[in-house]
Order: structure tokens, then sequence, then C-alpha cells
């Protein structure tokens, strides 16, 4: 949507142009669609009132001079475009009869006055675009990195709540908004309340009569886009439901279309979507027709006044009480002066869109993050042993969600350095919660979670994550090659530690043999890679990164046996010494564990070496014979 | 503006606008009256606007010259006609086209997706689902405002310009020529900068892309990137991007900044000029007052249809390319109801060839590059009625994609997949699916009810009864403690359930309709030890005398089985009972209990 008219920049006096209005009301559209597209996100997010404005505010603040200077160069090109007909005025009450009188003085006056005008206009509208470009290119980088910054900082538990589709369209859509406001509609808006204010200025200095006319004009043009400005919200309301929809059902149709092709949906579906479109296309004309209306009603108040004018002073001229030229001027003006209503719909709309974006990214960046960085972050003590491993203590701690449901009752845990611990138990025991506590993906609602004697609230990033590091059970890749998505483990890394920690897992076979090797890049063609190798390529990754605390959270669920097996020997050999809670529903893993930690409703419940517990009659003991009983052979 | 990438490769350079909008007639054929009636209308409109100077000039040198106020109530009179019925002109074109337009969009879009639903599973494969959302949105939007715009406004504003031109010019030709003057510079100035912008816009374009990518990577891997410590790595990407981004943009608006300055400096140059020398015409008496404030007033009249046609002809370039875009997709070949016609069955049917059965079967994938190995090859496979055979093989080994290839969402490369004796290409895929039955490794559920969702594997009779059966056998009786029971809404716009209880439901799904083939790819990986075992049992009851063919990864699922087929490289490397495979092939022994394997055997 980059085009020269989209950035049609400030008033060049155009003569009506009746396509811009409705170029605009596509534009705010578009815009609508792409918000659209989270409108599945039925809430914003709450924010402090006044945020909106407050970020504004604070976007532009640091610009302050550039924005000054930007409308100054906007006030004096208007100055100077509203200069011509002044001079045509000049030309036919002053210039004529000086000819006649052979004084070519005013005559010259006039040809370099409009150079003048000219030229000047134009180097002050090139200087006028480019100081505002500065200012909303600097604006949006600002607002982009703020948005970016901040979802990074806030906690995984954020994350989960507010989905990524979301937090996407937060830092695209909504931008994107925002920068189609700067870009064309404010630019539009002051440009039509300067030249209006300048032209209405001049006809009540050329005669106040008319003048008094123009501005009379106004009033009923402003009721005119109070109505449509009312009118059109609703519209835009129903047609921005009635997209979403449409959006919701292709976007579902598309991503879960082997199903839809297995069981035969495409004419349930084929009926569906001709109903959500058919509902679009009905607001679609109502929108349009809602314009048309607007452009009737406006240019019908703009052409009377223009032709009452016309006769009040054609009237006067013949009376003599009025000069032919000053006529003129006034003509020439008012021909301007009604052009850019219609292109205040086209404003209305893109400003309507861009504030309901901001409010939502103000929402967004009005979220406190709850595992906030150490203000004074403190180094891990020395190594006790020569073992990397650390202890892990949990001391006193509990955990409920911020809605109040209680996840982990208050408990007290010690791992010494170098364990290595199986947490098992059903769904919802809090297995994920501890390893999260642990990993500082949450803080505890109470007490605290230490690291050798060190909380880690009191850690900063880096040296958190050189003691703990979790594998979780989605394995995601990033775009880049094979060999970059280990390295994210440790970035230094040469590419022999690369290849080391992937032979180590077992996963150097399957990455050598594609298409080219560890460069293969994961997102293009020859990239298959299937779920299971994916869990292998997060495992490098973990071996390389090689902390003092390993994670793992169902880290193991799409592997085969043989590749389980091979994650067991890895920690038994490369990860030998350091601590290790491993989370798994396959009890395979409990076999390489030097103790068990059963946990239900959110609290461990047995607590022992594999064998003693296998020997009692608990929870463990029975899962463990279902276990067994199934491994047939 | 995702980030993903559309698989093909760029439009060919000589590709022409307007053969490619010529291909949009098909949908523009139905409103083609109301169009033509809209473009007369607009072009009348803007010729009455042409006319005002016209009045305004015989106000001044008739009846104010003359003193005569009778005639200037005529003169005003007549200017309100002309601004009403110029109104009324525009508003009129818009009511026209109005409710049309928004019918092709709506047409389109509906196309669209009915073609869509029938292309291969390949074709989703290789193209991102943003991508094809573009073109059913944002696309089409263009077109609907190519259709409104710049078809009906190069017209009007074609014919206006010359009407505009030949008043001036029979006006006053010497002043004509001077407004004439930059016509030519202007064109040479603006081709150039659409070349250059062009340029600059689709760099831009391709750097949001990039932008885009870091952001949805860093939001979707926030895990990761937090657990290994990594946003202040991931922070800088975004900076750099940003910053490059910000100075393509810097660029483009000083390329924009040129044009504008051009494009407002040279007319305005013009009409002064036309200003002094009529001027000394009017001083000259060669030229009446009345004539010049008409001159100029007209000259501005064309200066918006002027400077427009270089924007209407950028808004085509980009209608033409979503029109390239959209046909991109519309012009895949959708799958066929059959390949061969129905009937032409291999003459005599062998005994003994009831069940699913793979003959020789091979496949590769479509985009996979021409010297790799196929990913199955040789693949001859029998599964009797009611029979269950398990399938099994290493990471990557192409169990998946064997499943894929029943239901025929993927098609063999070579060789023929029957059922019942009867090959899988020659009855209609409606039928062919309906037969078989499947439960993705990925459980999908639709934006639906738990009901609708389970029950959209049966055939439309089936109510609660049959609910019910499939959710005990899955071992979902969870859906009913959901808080509107089965009538809950889960997928995307409702309740988000765990992978266990996706995975329940799709296998629900699979097995509702009673189908006489099931097909079930590693159906229990997410569930835990203890409800595995309860699925198991009641899966047992329904694989008895279904013919089944089931992927998997544990020997508890294994033993849902009559016999085992291990996959290995791409092809079948051995068939018989766990017991058999486990005692003789040491990579199935490998594959189902770790043990280690002699090198020579891996």
């Amino acid at each position: 949507m980059t085009t020269t008219v989209d950035n049609q920049p400030a008033d060049v006096d155009p003569p009506p142009p009746p396509h811009e209005p409705e170029k605009g009301q596509a534009q705010g559209q578009a815009r609508e669609q792409a918000q659209e597209q989270d409108a599945f996100s039925q809430d914003t997010l709450p924010a402090p009132d006044g945020a909106t404005g407050a970020l504004l505010r604070s976007l532009l603040a640091p610009l302050k001079g550039r924005v000054a200077f930007t409308a100054v160069l906007l006030l004096l090109q208007q100055a100077a475009v509203q200069a011509g007909p002044l001079l045509v005025a000049y030309a036919i009450d002053r210039g004529v009869p000086a000819v006649r009188a052979n004084d070519y003085g005013p005559l010259i006056a006039v040809a370099v006055g409009y150079a003048l005008c000219s030229l000047g206009g134009a180097a002050l509208q090139y200087g006028f675009i480019r100081s505002a470009a500065r200012v909303n290119q600097d604006v949006l980088l600002d607002l982009r990195g703020r948005i970016f910054r901040h979802a990074q900082a806030l906690s995984v538990d954020f994350h989960e709540r507010y989905t990524s589709g979301r937090l996407i369209s937060r830092s695209t859509t909504d931008v994107e908004s925002l920068r189609e406001l700067l870009d064309e509609g404010l630019q539009e808006l002051i440009t039509v309340i300067l030249s209006t204010a300048y032209i209405l200025a001049l006809l009540l200095w050329l005669d106040l009569g008319i003048g008094g006319v123009a501005v009379g004009s106004f009033v009923l043009l402003y009721l005119l886009v109070r109505v449509y400005q009312r009118r059109a919200a609703a519209v835009y309301r129903k047609r921005s439901t009635a997209i979403a929809a449409v959006i919701v059902k292709f976007t579902e149709t598309l991503n879960g279309i082997r199903p839809v092709r297995a069981f035969r949906r495409e004419r349930a579906n084929d009926a569906e979507f001709h109903r959500l479109n058919r509902t679009h296309e009905h607001t679609n004309g109502d929108a349009m027709l809602e314009m048309a209306r607007y452009v009737v009603g406006s240019r019908l108040v703009a052409n009377t006044a223009v032709a009452g004018m016309v006769l009040w002073g054609a009237y006067r001229v013949a009376d003599d009480t009025l000069a032919l030229g000053v006529l003129a001027a006034a003509v020439l003006y008012l021909r301007r002066l009604y052009d850019p209503i219609d292109r205040l719909g086209m404003f209305l709309n893109s400003h309507q869109s861009a504030a309901a974006s901001l409010e939502k990214i103000a929402g967004l960046l009005a979220q406190a993050p709850t595992v906030p960085e150490p203000a004074a972050p403190r180094e891990l003590p020395a190594l006790a042993s020569q073992h990397p491993g650390r202890a892990v203590e949990f001391s006193g701690v509990s955990f409920s969600y911020r809605t109040g449901g209680e996840v982990l009752p208050r408990f007290d845990l010690t791992i010494p350095a170098g364990q290595t611990v199986a947490v098992v138990g059903s769904t919802g025991a809090g297995k994920s919660t501890l390893a999260k506590l642990l990993a500082r993906f949450y803080d505890p609602t109470d007490g605290r979670v230490l690291l050798d004697g060190t909380d880690l609230r009191d850690l900063a990033v880096p040296e958190l994550r050189r003691g703990v590091v979790m594998v979780t059970q989605e394995a995601f890749l990033f775009s880049g090659t094979v060999a970059e998505n280990i390295a994210i483990g440790r970035p230094e890394a040469s590419r022999e530690d690369i290849e080391r920690a992937a032979k180590a897992i077992g996963a150097h076979d399957f990455i050598a043999a594609l298409p080219d090797g560890y460069d293969t890049d994961v997102r293009k063609r020859g990239g298959r890679i299937s779920a299971g190798q994916r869990q292998l390529v997060a495992f490098a990754r973990a071996l390389l990164a090689d902390p003092a605390v390993l994670i793992l959270d169902e880290a193991t669920s799409s592997l085969d046996v043989p590749g389980e097996r091979a994650v067991q020997r890895a920690m038994d050999t490369v990860l030998h010494g350091r601590t290790a809670v491993v989370i798994a529903h396959r009890l395979s893993t409990v076999e390489i564990a030097d103790r068990v930690l059963v946990m239900a409703d959110g609290r461990v419940v047995e607590d022992g070496t594999p064998a003693e517990l296998t020997a009692s009659e608990g929870r463990f003991a029975r899962l463990h014979r279902a276990w067994r009983d199934s491994l047939v052979g | 503006m995702s980030a993903d990438h559309a698989p093909e490769a760029a439009p060919p350079k000589d590709r022409s606008a307007v053969r490619s909008l010529l291909r949009l007639w098909p949908y523009v054929r139905p409103v083609r009256a109301r169009l033509s009636v809209a473009a007369v209308v607009a072009i009348v409109a803007s010729c009455v606007a042409l006319v005002i100077p016209l009045v305004l000039k015989w106000i001044v040198d008739g009846p104010v010259a003359a003193g005569d106020p009778g005639g200037v109530w005529l003169g005003a009179l007549l200017l309100l006609v002309i601004g009403v019925g110029e109104a009324l002109l525009f508003g009129f074109r818009r009511w026209l086209v109005a409710r049309p337009l928004a019918g092709v969009e709506a047409a389109m879009r509906a196309d669209l997706f009915r073609h869509l639903q029938r292309l291969p599973v390949a074709f989703h494969d290789r193209w991102a689902s943003g991508q094809l959302l573009s073109r059913g949105t944002t696309d089409l939007m263009l077109l609907r405002m190519f259709l409104a715009f710049p078809l009906t406004f190069l017209l009007v504003n074609g014919v206006t310009i010359l009407v505009g031109v030949i008043i001036l010019l029979a006006q006053e030709w010497t002043l004509g020529l001077v407004i004439l003057g930059p016509v030519i510079p202007l064109v040479v100035i603006c081709s150039i900068f659409e070349q250059r912008y062009s340029h600059a816009a689709r760099r831009a374009q391709d750097q949001v892309g990039d932008l885009t990518t870091v952001v949805e990577e860093s939001v979707l891997g926030v895990r990761i990137i937090k657990g290994f410590g990594r946003h202040r790595a991931q922070a800088r990407a975004f900076r750099e991007l940003s910053h490059t981004l910000r100075g393509t943009e810097l660029h483009k608006a000083r390329l924009l900044a040129g044009i504008w300055a051009a494009i407002v400096l040279l007319p305005e140059l013009a009409v002064g000029a036309a200003l002094v020398l009529g001027t000394v015409q009017v001083a000259d008496g060669t030229l009446s007052a009345g004539t010049l404030v008409a001159f100029l007033s007209t000259a501005l009249a064309l200066r918006w249809p002027v400077e427009s046609i270089g924007f209407l002809l950028a808004m085509s370039q980009e209608a033409a390319t979503a029109t390239d875009r959209y046909f991109e997709v519309l012009d895949a070949e959708p799958e066929s109801a059959s390949d061969r016609p129905a009937g032409e069955r291999i003459p005599g049917r062998p005994a003994g060839s009831a069940g699913l059965q793979f003959h020789g079967v091979r496949f590769r994938y479509p985009d996979a590059p021409a010297d790799a190995a196929p990913t199955l090859d040789r693949i001859d496979l029998r599964i009797r009625p009611g029979e269950t055979l398990a399938l099994v093989g290493a990471t990557g080994s192409g169990k998946t994609t064997l499943t894929a290839l029943v239901p025929r969402l993927h098609e063999v490369t070579g060789g023929r997949i029957t059922l019942d004796g009867q090959d899988i290409t020659e009855m209609p895929r409606e039928r062919l699916r309906e037969l078989v039955a499947v439960a993705f490794e990925e459980p999908t559920l639709f934006s639906a009810t738990v009901g609708d969702n389970v029950l959209m594997g049966a055939d439309p009779k089936a109510g609660d009864a049959e609910l019910c059966r499939a959710l005990d056998v899955a071992q979902a009786d969870f859906a009913h403690a959901l808080p509107h029971g089965t009538a809950t809404q889960v997928g995307e716009q409702g309740l988000s359930l765990s992978g266990g209880q996706r995975q329940r439901l799709a296998l629900a799904r699979a097995v509702v309709g009673r189908p006489r083939f099931l097909v079930l790819d590693d159906p229990l990986s997410a569930l835990d030890v203890h409800t595995e075992a309860l699925v198991e049992a009641a899966l047992r009851r329904v694989l008895a005398d279904t013919t089944a063919l089931v992927v998997a990864h544990r020997p508890s699922t294994v033993l849902l089985a009559d016999r085992v087929a291990l996959l290995s490289g791409g092809r079948i490397a051995a068939v018989g009972t766990h017991q058999e495979l486990l005692r003789t092939n040491a990579e199935y022994a490998w594959l189902m209990s770790g043990a280690p394997i002699p090198e020579e055997a891996r």
C-alpha cells in the first residue's frame, strides 16, 4: 500500500479530487482488516486512563524541536501556496491599468512574486516531506523497539495468556495503522486545517461579506462531518466484525487442511464461508454507500456556497462596490476552500483505527513485567566442588496465579548439586510450574528459589542462564541454519563444538543427511524436519549451553526409544555432574534418576530413590508397574 | 506483511499489467452494465465541473461588465444548478458501483476459498497460510479499489484533460500552449521516479517482512530465548533491522519529496507565466478579463486530473500484481474427483485382494531436489480385512508420509494402493475418504463445539449415541464435564484443551463413523501412562473388526497390532509379529528397547 498516492503530502491545491475520499476509505479498511486479524482478542488490556495520550506524548517528546521545525515549514509552505490568487487579483486590478499606462513595474512584480512563491512553495514542500518523514520514522522506530523490548521483558506467564497472535499483531498491524495515520492522515489533517484557516482569513481580508458566507458554510460542513463520523463508526464496526469472522474461518480451514480433506468438510465449509462472506459483502456495501452520502452532502453545501458567493460578489462588482480582481481571487480561493472536505472523511477513518491500535499498544506497554531483572545483580558463588552442578533450594515457596488459583501450596525442597531428579505425576499436578519456578520463568508468590544460596531474582540474565537452562516440549526452530539454531545455546561456540553437541545427542546423522548439512536453512525447501528431530536439535542446544542445572520439561515426548536413550546417555556423559530436573510421563527416564518426586495436586507426595519407591506400595509403584507391563518384550 | 515467503519465483519481468487485469473480466462481466453507466456518469460530472469557469467568464464579461443585476442572478442560478448536478452525479456514481463491487470482491473471495479447499495438500505444504490469507483479504481489497477508481478515472481523467485542453486552446491558444509546456518534462520525471520508487518500495516491503519474521519468532520462541537468556541478541537483531528499515523509508521520503517539488513547481511556473502573458494581453485589449479568470480557473481545474494519472497508474500496477497473486493460486490444479474413470478396474480382481494393499509404492515430495532419493520406495504391504498393522521406523523414516498416501492427501509417485482390490485413484475422493478415517499426529480442533468436532467424522445422520460411543472409545469422557458438556466451544475461539485432550478428541473423530479403514498416526503420544492403558483397552475393541494402519513409537502401541511392518530408509525392511521382529531384527529391537545394535546393522 505504499505508492505515491498514499504518501501524498500537503495540499497542493488540487481541484476537486472525487477519488480521494474513497481511497482513504479503502485504506481505513485495509487497516481495519489488518486489525481484525487480532480481533479474536476482544479484550484490550486495561491501561490507566490517558495512557494512550501519554504514550503519544512520550514518543514525540524527544523530537520536540523537529516537530516545531516541521510545523513552521508547513506554515510557510501553505502561505506560499495560497499567495497565488492574491497575485492574480493584483495583476488584474493594478497590473492591467499600469501596463496600459506603459508602467511594467507591477507586472514585473507579479512575475517575480509568482516565480518566488512557486520556487519557495516547492522547496518548502520538499523540506517538509523530508522533515515530517524523519519525525514519523523516529516515532515508529521508537515505538517498534519499545513493544519488542517490552514483549521480551514480560514473563512467560504473560505470553501464555496473551497468545502469540495478539502480540505479533500489536507490533505489526497496529504499528502499521499508526504509520498510516502519521504518513497520511495527520499530515492531511494539518494541511486541511491550515489551508482552510488561511483561505478563510484571506477571504475575510479580501471582502468581509464573501468571507462571512464562507465561514458560515463551514458550520454546516462541520455538522455534516459529525453526522458522518457517527454513522461511519457504526458501519465500520460492523464491517470489522464481519471481516474478522471471514479471516478466522479462512485461517482455520487452511491450517487444518488435512482433517478438512480427510473428513470431507469442503461443502460444509463452503456453506459456512458463504454466509460469513455475504455478511461482510453487505456491510462493505453499506460502508461505501455511507461515504457516497457524505460526498454528496459536502459537495452540495460547497457548491451552493460558491454559487451564493459568486452571486453576491458579482452583484457588487456590477454595483462597483467590489473590484473585479478581488472577485476573481475570491472565486479562485473558493475552488480551493472546499477541496479538502472530502479528504476529511479519509482522515477520520485512519484516525479511528489508529486510535484503537494505540490503545491496544498502550495497554500492552502498561503491563509490568512480573519477572523483573534485578536492580543490583549478584554473581553466583564459585563452584563448591569440581562438579559443575549447583545446589537448588526451594525455601518456603508457594505459587498462585494472579487470578487467584493456587497451584503450589507452600513447600520446601532441596536438591543437592549433581543430583538427577525425576518429577512424575498426572496432568495438572504442578510439575511444569515447579520447573518454571526453577528456570525463573515465573517468580514464586512467596518464598525464594535459591541456586547455591543465591536468590534467582538477584541474578542478571546471562548469569542466570549459565546457571539454569530449560528444554521444553515444543521445540521451536528459528529461521536460519541448523548450526545457528544449535548455537543459540552458546553463540560463541565453534563449528566443532556444535557438531560435538549434535553427535553426543545422536542428531549428527540426520543433520549430515540434510541437503546442506549443518548449513541447511530450516525454513527453506528440503528442510523438512520431523517433530522428533526438532527435539534433538533442542537438546543439542542445551548440551552446548552446558548449564549447572538442566531442566527437561516433557522434552522427550516426540522421541522414539533410541532418541530417548541417546538423551539419557548424554546426560550420563556430557552432562555428568550437572544438577538435572526431568519431567516426563514416560517412566523410562526415571531409570537414570537418583531420586524421584511424585506430585499430586501441587504437593510432593512421594520422595525417594526409584528403588525405594518401586518397592513401596504408593502411587509411583502402581504407575511403575503399569509402565513395566506395557514394556513387553 | 507476513514474513512467510511464497514459494513461487518472482513474476517474469515482461508481464503485462493489462493482460493481468484482463483476467478479471469473468468477475466484472455480471456488473459491466452498472460499471459502464458509472463511468459515463463520472465523465459527465467531470465535464460539468469544467463548465463552471466558462459560466464565471460569462458572468464577468457579460452582466458584470454591463452592470446587469438580472444577468448576475441568472449566472448564479446556473452555477447552482451545475453545482447541484455535479454533487448528485458523483453520488449517483458511487451508489451505482457500491453494492456490485462489494459483490465482485465477495465472489472472488468465495472462489478462492472454494478452490483452496480443493487444492492438493502438497500445495498447502508449500504455501504459508498467511500468504494465502493476504490474497483473500488485502489483494482482493486492492482489486475492488481498482475497479472503483483507477479503471473508471483513467478514462474519465483522460477525457477531462482532453476537453479541458480544448477549452484552454479555444479560449486563447497562446496561453494554452504555455500551460501545456511542463507536460513533457513532468512525464519524463514521473516515469524516472516511478521506477526508482517502486524499487525502494519493494525493498521496504521486504525489510518489513524480515522485521516481522524476527518479531514472530521472538514471540513464538520466547521460552527458548528466555531459557537461554538470548533476548539481548534478539533485541540487537531487531534494532539493526528496524534501523535499516528506517533508512529505506527515509530514502523513499526523499524520492517523494523530490517528485512533489517537481509536480508543484513546474505547473505553478507555467500558470505564473500564463498570468503575466495574460495580463499583458488584457492590457492590450486582445483578451477580456473574464477570459483570463476563466482560463486560470480551468487550468487549476485540470491540475488534479493530470497529477492523479501518476498514482492511478501506480494503483493499476498494484492491482495487476494483486491479480497475478490471486490467479497464481486459482491457476493451481485442484485435486480431481478421481483420476481414472471409475469402472476401469483391473479385470478379474485377484482373489484375496481384500483389505488395504500397497503395490510397489514409490513417493517423492514434489519439491524435493531431483537427485534426492525418494522418501518412500518399493513399498509392498498387505493389511488383511480386520487386521491391524503397526508401522514402526526411526525418526524421519517416512511413516507419517506413508499414512498420508492412503486418503490421497499426497499422491503416490509410482505404484498403486488398493482398498478391497480397487485402486484408490479409481474411486471418487469423497468415497475414498468416507472409507478411510484418519487421526493425525498433530490433533487439530476447529472453532466449533466438541460434539461437532467429533461428529465431523461421521455421516450427517449420526447423533448423540455415536458421539458418546466415540468419546468412550477415546477415553474422552472429560468432554461431558466441560462447562457446557459436548456443546462446549473449543478451538482457536473457544476453550483451549491440553495436548492429550485434543489427541483423544481427534481419535474419537476418527472412530465415530465406524470406518472400514482406519489410519492412526501415533495416536497415544501425548497421553500419560494411565490414560494410555485405558485408551488401548477401548481401542482394541474397535480395531478388532477394522482394517487399520497404526504408526507406533512405543511397544505399548505396537501391541495393539496383529503384525508389525518396519520402515527403514523409505523401504519396508521387515514384516512380522512384534515377538518375531524383536528376535530376528536388530534395528527393530533397537527401536523398541534401545538395545545397542551391531554397527553393520545400522
